[in-house]
């Protein structure tokens, strides 16, 4: 069963005011991000999107979260158009964007919180969830007295307090060293395997892709639609060690034959990325 | 396990310390030593100088006769309530002004003219309107102390991270909500400062106030006693302030520190 079915969706933006773009030969002061952007997810899969900076793929994330409208087209979650954000979905952004002020224990509460879930309940959620990643010790900490990775953690424990049936992680690893992110990794997938959450995952590595996939979207280069979906035929539950895995390799290499032309043509307009920040 | 505990201030840091009071103190009780020889060996006017001794002295005869508690009552008065007024009316201004664009636009140009306008050279208005009493000086503190408090809380509404902002509009928070769980918490640190500015610009403004007109008051107190050459009163008048300013500094600079436990400290000082 689909859970998400995004519709012939199209984002443009409007450039700042007096920046151009050189779409194809035909000047223009607008840019589009996504162009017949069609994709079904199926309930409880993980899903990865990889594709060129700058493909929409964090749009489509923002989209299907309810955080951005889109030009036209639909998506839909469990059947129902998204146009707001959703009690279903749960949001992990890329720089944790966790409260300074309020402690780790806190900062996972907030969720609950905005939806009234009374404090003895919201405390008793916020403390397994601390648990179930290890920093049950730091609960009274501050976010600027955490590590990075401890951090992500507690960002990820604040998307999973609601109990969401739609996961959107926003490239939740990228700030993370390379050890710390392998890591976060393996206990995200530990933690995944024991739900039946979708996850929409973005990323722009390929190995974080294949070890925690079910299956692998390619996006192209600007304007961003599906370019090729790969089934990752790795078996669950999975552990690190499938990294040095033989499959792993083979895996690793479809991805890659997929999104490599894409890269190439990304990196011939890679000069306009910076003008739709917004 | 003590991972990632703050570290103690170490033994190096707490030398170092010692080592700046000392100077700094010692400096002090130079100047003091310096301004005592000066007025004993009467090398100046002793009648224009004064001595820490007189001052001293001074300040033990008007505490004694009640005229130090008097003054001081009437100006802490004054100075509470324009202060209090400030916060109160500050606060929700400068918070509006930098929520709302629009507001900005319109009242904008018009407090950055009354904030540009000297408030003491208004005096003789506010006495004229207000009389000598003390209606005039408390309008001149909370005129004194509002704008810093105006200014600090539309730039902290200016700082709030629209990364946060993302993250409780994902959780379908509404606008009042955002507000309530963002906006207040990023004005905290502003408005300490703002607070902090306030209260220098207040203190001063009841103390001009009153050295311009009226009967009483601490600034009435230093101006009668320097008109009639008291200057040892003069001197023990100004210490009051200075010391009342230097309390008033410290307890908010607490105030500050406690509300802001969970900025990293490098954020703090």
């Amino acid at each position: 069963m689909d859970i998400i079915v995004s519709k012939d969706l199209k984002k443009k933006f409007k450039l700042k005011h007096g920046q151009r773009v050189n779409n194809n030969g035909v000047i223009s002061n607008e840019i589009v991000v996504l162009d017949g952007f069609d994709l079904k997810i199926k309930k409880g899969e993980f899903l990865v999107l990889v594709g060129p900076s700058g493909s929409g793929k964090s749009v489509f994330l923002d989209i299907v979260g309810g955080l951005s409208t889109p030009t036209s087209g639909v998506v839909y979650l469990d059947d129902k158009i998204v146009e707001a954000p959703s009690a279903k979905t749960g949001y992990v952004f890329q720089q944790y964007a966790l409260f300074p002020w309020r402690t780790a224990l806190s900062n996972i509460e907030f969720g609950l919180e905005s939806r009234g879930v009374p404090p003895e309940e919201r405390v008793k959620t916020a403390r397994e969830l601390l648990a179930l990643f290890g920093l049950s010790d730091f609960e009274d900490r501050f976010p600027y007295q955490l590590s990075g990775g401890m951090q992500q953690r507690v960002a990820i424990a604040r998307a999973l307090a609601t109990k969401p049936e739609v996961l959107l992680m926003d490239e939740p690893f990228a700030a993370l060293d390379a050890q710390t992110r392998e890591i976060l990794q393996n206990e995200l997938i530990r933690i995944w395997e024991g739900t039946d959450t979708t996850v929409i995952f973005v990323t722009h590595s390929i190995d974080e892709a294949v070890f925690l996939a079910d299956r692998v979207a390619v996006v192209t280069a600007r304007p961003g639609k599906i370019k090729d979906i790969i089934e990752i035929d790795l078996p669950r539950p999975r552990d690190g060690d499938i990294r040095s895995r033989c499959e792993f390799a083979t895996n690793r290499h479809k991805v890659w034959d997929a999104l490599k032309a894409e890269v190439n043509k990304a990196q011939q307009d890679w000069k306009l990325a910076p003008a739709f920040a917004s | 396990m003590r991972l990632l505990t703050v570290l103690p201030k170490s033994r190096v840091a707490q030398r170092e310390k010692i080592i700046s009071l000392a100077l700094g103190g010692s400096v002090i009780l130079l100047f003091l030593i310096g301004w005592e020889i000066l007025f004993q060996s009467k090398i100046v006017n002793p009648l224009f100088i004064s001595a820490p001794s007189r001052v001293v002295l001074a300040g033990i005869t008007i505490i004694k006769d009640g005229t130090l508690l008097h003054h001081l009552g009437i100006s802490a008065r004054e100075f509470a309530l324009g202060y209090g007024a400030a916060v109160v009316v500050g606060f929700p201004i400068g918070i509006i002004l930098g929520w709302f664009k629009l507001a900005r636009a319109t009242f904008g140009p018009f407090i950055a003219a009354m904030q540009a306008t000297p408030r003491i050279a208004l005096m003789p208005l506010f006495i004229i309107w207000f009389g000598l009493g003390m209606t005039s000086k408390i309008i001149i503190v909370l005129l004194s102390a509002i704008f810093p408090l105006i200014v600090n809380l539309q730039v902290a509404m200016g700082t709030i991270d629209a990364d946060l902002v993302q993250v409780a509009r994902s959780y379908g928070a509404t606008r009042w909500q955002i507000f309530r769980t963002i906006a207040l918490p990023t004005s905290v640190p502003f408005l300490i400062t703002g607070l902090r500015l306030a209260a220098g610009r207040g203190l001063l403004g009841v103390i001009v106030a009153e050295v311009f007109g009226g009967a009483e008051g601490i600034g009435y107190m230093i101006q009668y006693a320097g008109s009639t050459f008291q200057t040892d009163k003069v001197f023990a008048g100004v210490l009051v302030v200075a010391v009342t300013g230097i309390t008033l500094d410290v307890v908010l600079d607490r105030l500050g520190r406690h509300f802001g436990k969970w900025r990293s400290e490098a954020a703090v000082h």
